[in-house]
């Protein structure tokens, strides 16, 4: 596969409100056709970063580059993007295919070529029959699939949607995820997607970007990013995890001996970025602690006592008693391992799937 | 016990008439109040105008309005200064109204007070300023005179440019307040999404900012047109003879002719021109417009005038984006970066908006150095200092007396308005009975249909019941008219009172009495005073009523002043003007502040 082109360039981006600071110097690229989700707590910035690209505030610094050109301070009219606000932002006082007409005739697209490709985009959302009417008219899964139509009918070379899914049911969800999906991979467009949901930031993007008090925390693969967190943030943010307090005690054959404070030692591969100082925050996933014969051929091991066995269908979580630690241990469910409660057991891991992590957030960064 | 599950006729037989019962009582006094001083004495008004002399019906006093082309050409004035009145209103309060919408915080909230305070000063004093400030020897031919505009001193009262003035002065806050109710509903972002999709400027204000905000121009339009319809202080005051409006006519024909049956048949012409307006206005914009909310009106298969002005309008607004855009883009040089072109089309619309708002605010000052002039009449500028004409006042007993009658008067109207009218509002805003519409209807019609009506109307039922000339007259007068506003006000407290904390407190065991005592009335409780003070201060001004059913015998303050500007236009009058506008504003930033106060822990 041919190089990608750099679709956007952010340096330095930084935007005040008053005396606090929405975006706080980031930097960001995205390739051409990227699926770029930006996760993070509430006020962390993503709905400001989403409407400078979107050229809808004024930044109080950095610059803004689209296609390689700078765009800094290009009116939203002049950016070529099209854009899913979270509470849809259709016009009330046009009808479902006069809202999604708009950018085509704001591109000066001909008449006739706009019916059709307003046919097309209803059809794409499968909202045929729904031209005609008012938005006040349709339910909340519906105006989003209109708003859906209108960001993507003009074919933009940028898609910004900023939490287009927050308000709706988990399955008209999951259907409009992979509807946004399919429509990504057929129209081949840059997204620059927002979401609150960290399932739906794994399932959707090519890249997660990680926000926390208007900086990138950190930004990689899905894959990257749950398994490879770079700061406690990261690690906390998402999904589950071990976060045990320990002291570095030395360095063997490229690992670190970590000791697990009041749990025992183990052996981790070292990973950049390397804390500064011995006392740090050792990491796993729930998911990569293996048990009994499993645990036998890990690089390290360790035994404690089973307090809590939750089945929660497919997955089986175990809360084990190591020391004065409890671990957390995710399993699939099988008939053949069956743990209880009180039972003694043996837990244990690669050298490869631990990590240290700086104990404060800000020596991280 | 029995299963009622099994008769589902019979529990709702059981749940329909204990409801019924329920919310007679709670609107049974506002009802007959209304239909006993409102619906009969405007119903009587017209009525007789069908009569002749001798009390038999005829139609020749409608004979006399077609034939004597005087009345024709009154209505057409009047016509006149209202389209003109509408126009210049409008088009004054939306940009006004469109920075309050975008403002927030502190800014707002004294942006707000400034067109408050000229929606509730006194008509009157608001007049008699602009005579101050307009009259041969007033501030602004003097300032032009001395920088050697004119010469001459410019005529600018007494004629049509005074009745406008006057009239857009006083009318202006109102569809100020109109329109913000719909752009405050109106989600800021859509005008963003219109950027995102590549709509300029131009386009964004006139295809979906515009469109949006048609609901409220139209409502705003509406209102401003049927209110100067019924006007005849400020023509009275400001204009000169060509320039006599209607309600004027209706006036002399009580006062000096004393022909009722004349004066009933004007109103029915008054009445029809009415008529003529809201079946226009409906075939248009529809009259659901008026209940305001950010939805622009949805072309009704059935109207095809209104089809055909949503395309009219559709291709103007079309050709006005495009004019606009085109016109940005030649004064916009290339190097003007967006900051900088957000930046002026920002200062732009602040100095048109301070223009406005000086124009609203500033006028009625100019009573207060005039009051405090040693010399025997009007000057300008007033040679200061003396406090004589304040002594006159407090001397006179004629004045104290009017204003100890309109003190009482007020505070006995806004005690009974708020005592009746509450239960009623509380039955029309949490319960769904038969006939509420109605009832709604026949609330806000005193709002609607001009005092004058009510006024003539309830004098000529007074003179039958002898209680005309009486205070007690004036006072059921007051509490006719003020009636809709307390209940409009109260309303919308109660629209933004969230009832799961009435739930959550039965939940906790309290009875009814003990949630309204403790919860409800506490969360209400400024919004009500509020409404109180606005019900005082609509009596304490009112002059329309108080003109008619006080029939010579008795006076108002405003009455009084109103009669004092007709004759002569003194420094005392200044003085009283001074004292009342003090008064006034000192009441309404109270009320807007407790208004204030209960809005933020209503959490809205
Ligand atoms: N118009 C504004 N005025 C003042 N402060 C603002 C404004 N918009 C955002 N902020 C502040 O900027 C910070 C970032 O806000 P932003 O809306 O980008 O957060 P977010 O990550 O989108 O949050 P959420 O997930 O809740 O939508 C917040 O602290 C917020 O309070
Ligand atoms: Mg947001």
């Amino acid at each position: 596969m041919t190089e990608r082109k750099t679709k956007l360039t952010i340096r330095g981006l930084t935007k005040r409100y008053g005396a606090a600071t929405a975006l706080d110097h980031v930097d960001l690229d995205l390739t051409d056709g990227e699926f770029l989700t930006m996760l993070g707590p509430s006020g962390s910035g993503k709905t400001t970063l989403l409407w400078s690209v979107a050229g809808l505030n004024h930044p109080d610094g950095g610059k803004i580059w689209i296609d390689g050109r700078d765009a800094t301070s290009v009116p939203a009219s002049g950016r070529d993007i099209g854009m899913v606000f979270q509470n849809y932002a259709l016009f009330p006082h046009l009808s479902v295919s006069e809202n999604i007409s708009f950018p085509l005739e704001m591109r000066k697209v001909s008449p006739r070529d706009r019916s059709l490709a307003i046919t097309r985009a209803l059809e794409m959302v499968k909202l045929e029959h729904v031209g005609d009417r008012f938005c006040d008219q349709l339910s909340g899964g519906q105006q989003q699939r209109i708003a859906l139509a209108r960001a993507f009918v003009a074919n933009p070379s940028i898609i910004l949607m900023d939490e287009p899914l927050g308000a709706l049911d988990k399955k008209l969800r999951d259907h409009l995820q992979l509807e946004i999906k399919r429509l990504h991979e057929r129209l081949g467009m840059t997204v620059l997607y927002v979401t609150h949901d960290q399932e739906e930031a794994m399932v959707m993007s090519d890249r997660i970007c990680l926000m926390n008090q208007g900086r990138i925390e950190q930004i990689g693969t899905p894959d990257e990013l749950y398994f490879q967190p770079k700061s406690l943030f990261a690690a906390d943010f998402l999904g589950e995890a071990n976060l045990i307090p320990s002291r570095i005690t030395g360095e063997e054959a490229g690992c670190l001996i970590v000791e697990l404070l009041g749990m025992g030692t183990v052996r981790t591969r070292s990973t950049p970025p390397r804390p500064n100082g011995p006392n740090v925050v050792h990491f796993t996933r729930p998911e990569s602690i293996a048990i009994q014969a499993d645990a036998e051929n890990k690089a390290n091991r360790l035994y404690g006592h089973v307090s809590e066995v939750v089945v929660s269908g497919a997955i089986t979580k175990l809360f084990v008693h190591v020391g004065d630690a409890l671990m957390k241990i995710s399993l699939l469910t099988s008939v053949s391992q069956r743990v209880r409660e009180g039972e003694r057991i043996t837990i244990g891991w690669d050298d490869d799937v631990g990590r240290v992590l700086s104990r404060s957030q800000k020596e991280a960064a | 016990m029995a299963r009622v599950d099994f008769f589902p006729n019979a529990t709702a037989r059981r749940r329909f008439w204990p409801k019924w019962s329920r919310l007679y009582w709670q609107t049974v006094p506002v009802t007959l109040l209304l239909v006993a001083f409102f619906v009969v004495p405007v119903v009587m008004l017209l009525g007789i105008s069908f009569l002749d002399g001798r009390g038999l019906p005829s139609i020749e006093h409608y004979r006399r309005l077609v034939e004597v082309p005087l009345y024709g050409k009154v209505l057409l004035t009047t016509l006149n200064v209202a389209f003109w009145t509408t126009l210049l209103s409008v088009v004054g309060a939306y940009p006004v109204a469109y920075l309050l919408a975008i403002s927030r915080g502190s800014t707002r909230n004294w942006l707000i007070i400034l067109v408050l305070l000229p929606f509730w000063t006194s008509f009157l004093v608001r007049t008699f300023a602009w005579i101050v400030l307009l009259g041969r020897k007033g501030a602004v031919n003097q300032m032009l005179m001395a920088i050697g505009i004119t010469d001459a001193p410019l005529q600018m009262i007494y004629n049509f440019t005074g009745v406008m003035i006057g009239m857009t002065h006083a009318l202006m806050p109102l569809a100020t307040l109109t329109l913000l109710a719909v752009m405050e509903g109106i989600d800021p972002n859509l005008t963003k999404a219109a950027s995102t999709m590549g709509a300029k400027g131009g386009t964004r204000f006139w295809r979906i900012y515009f469109p949006l905000t048609m609901p409220g121009v139209a409502s705003a339009a509406l209102l401003v047109f049927i209110t100067s319809l019924g006007f005849f202080i400020t023509p009275a005051l400001l204009g000169g003879p060509q320039d006599t409006m209607i309600v004027q006519l209706i006036i002399f024909q009580i006062r000096e002719v004393l022909n009722w049956q004349f004066a009933g048949a004007i109103g029915v012409l008054l009445v029809i021109t009415f008529m003529v307006i809201f079946f226009f206005y409906d075939r248009v914009f529809g009259l659901s417009v008026m209940g305001g909310g950010a939805r622009a009106p949805k072309p009704a298969p059935r109207s095809s005038i209104r089809r055909c002005c949503a395309h009219v309008g559709k291709t103007i607004t079309r050709a006005l984006a495009y004019v606009t855009d085109a016109l940005i883009g030649i004064c916009s040089t290339p190097r003007m970066t967006r900051k900088s072109g957000a930046a002026g089309s920002r200062a732009g619309l602040y100095l048109v908006c301070t223009l406005i708002l000086g124009f609203l605010a500033l006028p009625t000052l100019f009573v207060l150095p005039v009051s405090f002039t040693s010399e025997a009449f009007l000057t300008w500028p007033p040679t200061l200092f003396s406090l004589q004409w304040y002594r006159l006042v407090f001397d006179s007993p004629v004045w104290l007396h009017a204003a100890a009658r309109s003190f009482a008067v007020a505070l006995v109207t806004a005690t009974v308005a708020m005592l009746i009218a509450l239960p009623c509002t509380f039955a029309l805003s949490r319960n769904n009975f038969a006939g509420k519409s109605a009832l709604f209807g026949l609330v806000v019609a005193p709002m609607i249909v001009p005092n004058i009506f009510i006024a003539v109307g309830l004098f000529f039922l007074f003179s039958r019941l002898g209680i005309a000339g009486t205070t007690f007259g004036v006072i059921l007068g007051h509490t006719v008219i003020v009636i809709p506003y307390v209940i409009v006000t109260v309303l919308a407290i109660l629209k933004g009172y969230d009832r799961n904390l009435d739930h959550a407190a039965a939940t906790m065991g309290a009875s009814g009495v003990e949630t309204f005592r403790r919860v409800t009335f506490p969360l209400i409780r400024s919004g009500v005073t509020a409404s109180f003070m606005f019900a005082f201060i609509i009596s304490f001004d009112e002059l329309t009523i108080a003109l008619f059913v006080t029939g010579g015998r008795i006076t108002t303050l405003p009455k009084l002043m109103y009669e004092d500007a007709l004759l002569s236009v003194s420094p005392r009058l200044a003085a009283v003007a001074s004292l009342l506008l003090v008064l006034m504003s000192i009441l309404i930033l109270i009320s807007e502040l407790t208004r204030r106060k209960g809005g933020t822990r209503l959490g809205k």
